[in-house]
């Protein structure tokens, strides 16, 4: 077998010449579409072809969840409670007490909004979907399964990890078995590493790459609502002294009184979730694993988690100031022209050449084969780009929206995603309310309708404990 | 148009088949590949090479998820800019990943294409598998 001559395969001299980029490319989104069907005049980006639901912008090189959530709101409160500061709470703080006040909270400020840009903008560590010949090889694995005696449920698969049973699920969607701590996030319809939850207000998951800006961002802004919260409670006490009252002190600084109860009712909220949020990345959980109660041995098993280090100094480290992982969709690379394959690549100025001989390499020798399977799947999706959803369709878990003016929306959609997802049973038992207008409305639950089919769920019971259980211990330390 | 024909023939073998190394998570989340050699394989690889490649691919990944003074100090950097450094600058697990895009080319060229085998770099495939294409045996005229 050895001395039959196998053609040898150079790699470089199978390159087709691949499609130089224009010198002009549409930025955006929709322009695109309607060259979907026929054949494209210029080579397209993978962005343009991307099936989950997300949108693009400035080519690819920012991206959100197809449904913005309430991120234009996030931005605009903090732009106005801000801008009312600055206006009407500085002058007289600078004068009275000291000229720093507008730099702590200029700079505060800087770092709350470039901090939730980047939590919004970028890929949160999605996972490209798997190529059919990769689809096609697991449909295999999973119907002839090994002679093993006990044979786990279908689409499931069981690995070791650290000593630890975790069960690894089959995505229908992407057509793989989820690495562990992925989750498929039904909003998005991407499955996500180390998948947090999907956050309205900022408009996208928080998974794997942009956890450490969401908790930057969400300390932040605790720390600047808290520093609003103060200066302004010291203006208004010191224009308040001699005898002159509350009321004189508002209406000569009205702003102050919107900010006032802008910052009153967000600052336990905000300060919650940042105690929340500082508790899972000391013991290296996510939110969805919290959720799930995955580690926390309610079986009665002896179960741990499996990722945490053991030590709250090296969670931390691990998880904020670890490695950055790159982004695995490859979303300003080229498709290879006449070829839709799902390739992902890093999402760095790499020429993307020598990769691209090798796709050519199997997509060309193969031109009969591979063409129809990989053809299709993939451009009978949509486009998902340039629609902006106006209807925002999560009904669920979050009590706190209620009083907003789209009390359609939610916050944490992580216990919703599991239900949609998986379809169990499992009660929501927890929320992460970001709500700035009212966290009464947090910690006893309104329930509102559910749209979402799949799941039975007893909003009451679970939701408060949990969530109350959570605050109370974070709150402790903070007050 | 005769030439390009075959020579078109000769230079875009057909692919016989795929064979995906999955991914190994004994060891939690971090990137690594099983070792395990695939039996499509036996005919055309030794199985000592195809660990030596998968060995060396683990070790690489492992070298840019390390966690590390250098990789802590690049994190604590970062917060302190508000992120805005990962703008500018190329991060180590970009580094690493270009050392291994020049390591499968590598090997590519040295062991995998003389033998009808191509690796595909994982980060093409989201770091889920290694996949090996296998392509047709083109021996002309072999008597067999």
């Amino acid at each position: 077998m050895k001395n039959c001559e196998y053609q040898q395969i150079d790699p470089q001299t199978l390159q087709t010449p691949t499609p130089t980029p224009p010198p002009h490319l549409h930025g955006k989104e929709s322009k695109q579409r309607e060259e979907e069907e026929e054949e494209p005049k210029r080579p397209r980006r993978k962005w343009e072809v991307f099936p989950g639901k997300n949108r693009f912008y400035c080519d690819g090189r920012i991206m959100l969840a197809r449904q913005s959530g309430v991120l234009p709101l996030t931005l605009g409160l903090i732009l106005v409670t801000c801008g009312l500061f600055f206006v009407f709470d500085c002058p007289f703080l600078v004068i009275h007490l000291t000229s720093c006040i507008p730099f702590i909270g200029g700079s505060l400020f800087v770092f709350v909004v470039i901090t939730l840009l980047q939590t919004s903008f970028t890929d949160p560590g999605i996972l490209p979907r798997a190529t059919p010949d990769e689809a096609a090889d697991i449909e295999k694995q999973i119907d002839n399964p090994g002679n093993s005696s006990y044979r786990p449920p279908p689409r499931t698969k069981e690995v070791l990890i650290n000593q630890q049973v975790v069960k690894l699920k089959y995505c229908f969607t992407c057509k793989m078995f989820r690495p562990p701590r992925t989750s498929h996030c039904s909003l998005c319809d991407n499955c996500v590493e180390r998948f947090d939850h999907h956050c309205p207000w900022v408009g996208n998951c928080v998974g794997k790459r942009n956890y450490r800006f969401f908790y930057t961002f969400i300390v932040s802004l605790s720390f600047l609502t808290a520093f609003i919260f103060g200066c302004v409670t010291t203006h208004l006490a010191l224009r308040a002294q001699g005898g002159k009252g509350l009321v004189f002190a508002l209406q000569e600084s009205p702003g102050s009184a919107v900010e006032l109860v802008i910052c009153f009712f967000s600052v336990w909220s905000i300060l919650g979730l940042s105690g929340f949020h500082t508790y899972l990345v000391a013991s290296n959980l996510t939110t969805n694993e919290d959720i799930k109660g995955s580690w926390s041995g309610k079986g009665g098993e002896d179960v741990t988690n499996p990722y945490s280090h053991k030590n709250i100094f090296i969670n931390c480290c691990t998880v904020l100031c670890g490695p950055m992982p790159p982004s695995l969709i490859d979303r300003r690379g080229f498709l290879p022209s006449d070829e839709s394959a799902q390739t992902s690549g890093v999402d760095i100025e790499l020429p993307s050449a020598p990769s691209k001989s090798e796709i050519n390499v199997c997509t060309q020798g193969t031109k009969g084969l591979l063409e129809s399977a990989t053809r299709s799947p993939l451009i009978t999706t949509s486009c998902p780009q340039g629609k902006p959803q106006a209807a925002h369709t999560c009904p669920d878990i979050s009590p706190a929206m209620n009083s907003d003016p789209s009390p359609e929306v939610s916050t944490s959609c992580g216990a919703r995603h599991i239900m949609i997802s998986h379809g169990d049973t499992s009660p929501q038992r927890h929320t992460k309310t970001r709500s700035k207008r009212s966290k009464r409305a947090a910690l006893h639950i309104p329930n509102p309708a559910f749209d979402v089919p799949v799941s039975p769920t007893s909003p009451d019971a679970g939701l408060g404990s949990k969530s109350g259980a959570h605050k109370g211990a974070s709150f402790a330390p903070l007050h | 148009m005769a030439e390009t024909h075959s020579l078109q023939d000769l230079q875009q073998p057909a692919v016989s088949s795929k064979v995906f190394v999955q991914r190994d998570y004994s060891s939690g989340t971090i990137c690594k590949f099983q070792t395990k050699f695939p039996s499509e394989l036996e005919s055309r690889l030794d199985k000592q090479q195809f660990e030596e490649t998968i060995q060396t691919l683990n070790n690489l990944y492992a070298e840019a998820e390390k966690l590390g003074g250098k990789s802590y100090f690049e994190g604590c950097l970062a917060c302190l800019t508000a992120y805005t450094i990962f703008l500018c600058m190329e991060t180590h697990y970009e580094k690493v990943l270009k050392k291994i895009a020049r390591y499968i080319k590598d090997q590519n060229e040295k062991i995998y294409a003389p033998r009808g085998l191509l690796l595909t770099d994982p980060i093409e495939r989201g770091l889920r598998v290694v996949e090996i294409t296998i392509f047709e045996d083109r021996s002309i005229g072999s008597g067999r």
